[in-house]
């Protein structure tokens, strides 16, 4: 779904396209579909300019234990299996269950199903999340912000930059107070913003006195303009620390030009232990140990995510005294080896600018292949509340014992998530792993995202359960729901194991019977 | 762009055939290596199906004139055969489309295969087959009408197509009737009757029918500026009972040029039967007259 749109956002997104048809390219017959309507599959709609897929409910299809497609067709090149029953194992999810916030009855779905021989409940229902938020990792060294700096969508504050991890800028989005506590457009735009990145679709983010940059789930991110394909190898010093011996016998000096550390080879101890010579070269930046150097330069979009344009002027002097001499070689590069450059030192130990040497562009080339790929990551957190607990048993605080106990598995979609130790059911989960457009929104505003408690069917019965409402998976797939609303047969997405195995294996690990 | 996709449904019996707008329901009948092979070759053949069709498409989208058209693919030409016979009214080979894959998928299904029974369901318009001595139970709506919601088709009632058409269905209909049920030789047949039944049930100029140009809704349906039905209002018993007469006057006309086998038509709690309950084929009883009170 998410593809399908973006190649419709041709306009603004502020800007309203009134009953304007667009067409749909799902399937060959590309309709044209008017505002408001769907076209002639009744899949897809034209909603607000947008291809959206209407969600019926979903029930994944877990081809093997591993997960897999649902016997997948000529279009993925894999062939029918031929086989005449259904091998397969069903998941109902709860996208589309619908919910029954904020009344306190029974989840839209109980869903019983037996599991090698045990009787397992999936308690199907889609959770309104006051209290949401996302937690965005974005692979660069760029500097993309201070901490702390004001995250911004459509203008809105949304969020703030987070503690950076290790080669990547974290970003702390949503949460109740920009959901509930600011003004009405910002807890719309926060709600938009969350939501689009959720069902992994592209959101154009600014931060204060820092960059733009266009988050999308599992694709590599764009920082002001430019999209960043590569994550640093190290740090600069420890770039040195990998590639020292590959340099030995080819250039006299080496500096890995990085925001964080600098490195230098001949100061280095990677260097030392190979034999470097001293070369007398000076660094103008804080001197940590040795060849290593904080703040060569302010942080920015220049080499190694400082903001150096020319790398020379992080030189100071060369020293005669200390093995400075015409002639001498050195190669400055990033720590994603995507700039770099090779200099000489003239008759006044000046460095000049010479061509690239041959000898050296492997090691440059060997910098660029160790950087993984640049990707942003988003993972939905939020916490499961009252109503949403009481509609699976009716003494809620039950649900979260067993959830911390191990008893009950919880999945978003299907989707494995991590549960946070302490109170309450606070959980994370990687979006790419949730079924597409599998969240949505009230206008409260705050998120709906699926949940799903997987339990042993006594156990769930003894946590409280209705149980009086438990169904079967084949009753869910032949009458759906309370309002009747088709379902979707649809591949679990590969790698989420089918939940109640999942949850069946980790309680007998757990040393239940 | 999403692909031909196929799977089976939760009883594990039933394949289920997804492409675009195309959604078939497929069960054969018979011994299960014939089974086996007759699925995989309706499988093969979906594979193609839609985009064959779309190639052709906006040709189809264009009115039927009585002397035929010649089309590439196998499936637009099963369309257009099934509505140059009614083409003396506005008639656009869409209006067969469901059919006649239906049609299409079976013939696939069953070449080459000894198979008992077998039917393809596109999404209520459907194609069966029935091998000698076999019978097919269908259900239909209509229930609560004091109307049977189960028809049995004998192999030797000639009955190979049924569809169903009307307003609230998924496709467009120019009149209000709930839905009209037809029982034809293919499921071409039946479908195109099905769309100018469903049709004529009608009360032209009646201020409680909300009407739309076609094109609004669906900037390129085959139905142009024609006005669909997208609301049917309070009406009277009288006003009930003539829309279904003006449908069943169609019904009769098609019934005794043998171009259906009989037909079932429901508007607001009335119904109206054209042939016989007992379902005689086409040509065989042409003189039989309505059945309905």
């Amino acid at each position: 779904m998410s593809e399908l749109a973006e190649r419709f956002e041709t306009h603004d997104p502020g800007e309203k396209q009134v009953a304007e048809k667009i067409r749909c390219d799902a399937c060959p017959v590309m309709c044209y579909i008017a505002d408001g309507r769907t076209g002639a599959c009744d899949r897809y709609g034209n909603v607000g300019g947008r291809i959206v897929r209407m969600d019926p409910l979903t029930i994944l299809d877990h081809a093997a234990e591993t997960g897999g497609a649902v016997v997948p067709f000529v279009a993925e090149g894999e062939a029918w299996n031929g086989e005449l029953v259904n091998t397969g194992r069903r998941f109902v999810t709860a996208i589309g269950a619908g919910t029954t916030y904020p009344d306190y009855k029974p989840a839209p779905f109980i869903v019983s199903q037996e599991v090698e021989g045990v009787d397992l409940v999936t308690v199907v229902t889609e959770g309104i999340f006051s209290y949401c938020g996302v937690k965005v990792k974005i692979d660069t060294d760029r500097h993309i912000g201070d901490e702390t700096a004001t995250v911004r969508s459509e203008g809105e504050a949304i969020g703030h930059v987070t503690t950076g991890e290790y080669g990547s800028q974290m970003l702390s989005l949503g949460g109740v107070h920009h959901l509930t506590g600011g003004s009405k457009a910002e807890g719309r735009a926060t709600c938009d913003a969350l939501l689009n990145l959720c069902n992994r679709k592209p959101v154009e983010l600014t931060i204060d006195g820092g960059a733009t940059i266009i988050v999308e789930a599992g694709k590599a991110p764009v920082i002001d303009g430019k999209v960043e394909h590569r994550m640093r190898v190290g740090c600069g010093s420890a770039t040195i620390g990998m590639f020292a011996t590959q340099w030995r016998g080819l250039v006299d000096e080496v500096v890995v030009v990085d925001d964080h550390i600098t490195g230098v080879v001949s100061e280095h101890q990677a260097g030392k232990v190979l034999g470097w010579e001293e070369t007398g070269i000076k660094i103008i930046g804080r001197r940590s140990t040795p060849g290593r150097y904080f703040k060569v330069s302010e942080p920015g979009l220049g080499w190694g995510g400082t903001t150096i344009s020319d790398p020379l002027s992080i030189l100071g002097d060369w020293n005669a005294k200390k093995g400075a001499r015409p002639g001498l070689s050195m190669l400055m590069v990033s720590t994603t080896g995507e700039q770099f450059a090779y200099y000489e030192l003239d008759d006044q130990l000046k460095p000049v600018e010479k061509p690239f040497p041959q000898r050296l562009q492997k090691s440059v080339g060997l910098i660029e292949d160790n950087c993984e790929p640049a990707l942003c990551t988003v993972l939905f957190i939020g916490g499961a509340g009252g109503s949403l607990r009481a509609g699976v048993t009716e003494n809620p605080v039950n649900l979260t014992r067993s959830v911390q106990g191990l008893k009950t598995y919880v999945t978003v979609g299907g989707a494995p998530v991590y549960v946070w130790p302490g109170g309450g059911i606070t959980l994370m989960v990687d979006v790419t792993r949730v079924p597409e457009g599998a969240f949505g929104y009230v206008p409260t505003p705050a998120l709906v995202a699926p949940i799903e408690f997987t339990m042993r069917r006594d156990d769930y019965v003894r946590l409280g359960g209705y149980a009086s409402e438990i169904r079967s998976v084949e009753d869910i797939l032949a009458k759906g729901g309370e309002y009747l609303n088709p379902r979707r047969g649809s591949g679990a997405p590969v790698n989420n194991p089918w939940p109640p195995l999942a949850q069946l294996r980790r309680a007998r690990a757990n040393g239940a019977e | 762009m999403n692909g031909p996709q196929a799977h089976w449904l939760a009883d594990g019996r039933r394949l289920h055939l997804n492409h675009g707008p195309i959604d078939l329901i497929v069960e054969v009948f018979g011994e299960v290596a014939e089974c086996r092979a007759a699925y995989a070759q309706a499988v093969a053949r979906f594979q193609t199906i839609l985009n064959e069709l779309v190639d052709e498409l906006p040709e189809l989208r264009r009115p039927a004139s009585l002397k035929p058209r010649a089309f590439d693919g196998a499936t637009a030409r099963r369309m257009e055969a099934a509505v140059v016979p009614l083409a003396e009214s506005f008639i656009t080979p869409m209006a067969a489309v469901a059919g006649s894959v239906a049609d299409e998928i079976l013939a696939a299904a069953l070449a080459g295969r000894r198979l008992d029974r077998a039917y393809v369901n596109n999404g209520g318009d459907s194609a069966i087959h029935l091998g000698k001595g076999q019978s097919m139970t269908l259900a239909i709506a209509g229930t609560g009408h004091g109307l049977a919601d189960r028809i049995t088709i004998r192999a030797e009632d000639g009955v190979r197509g049924v569809a169903t058409s009307g307003w609230r269905g998924r496709s467009f209909s120019l009149g209000i009737a709930d839905a009209v049920t037809v029982l034809a030789r293919t499921g071409a047949e039946a479908d195109a009757a099905a769309t100018l039944i469903a049709n004529a049930v009608d009360l032209p100029g009646h201020p409680a029918i909300h009407r739309v140009p076609a094109r609004d809704l669906a900037p390129d349906s085959d139905l142009g500026d024609r006005p669909v039905t997208q609301g049917v209002g309070a009406l009277s018993p009288g006003e009930v009972a003539r829309a279904l007469d003006n449908g069943l006057a169609v019904a009769e006309d098609f019934r005794r040029r043998g171009l259906i086998a009989a037909s079932a038509l429901f508007l607001a709690g009335q119904s109206r039967i054209s042939g016989s309950v007992a379902l005689a084929a086409p040509n065989k009883h042409k003189a039989k007259e309505t059945a309905h009170a």
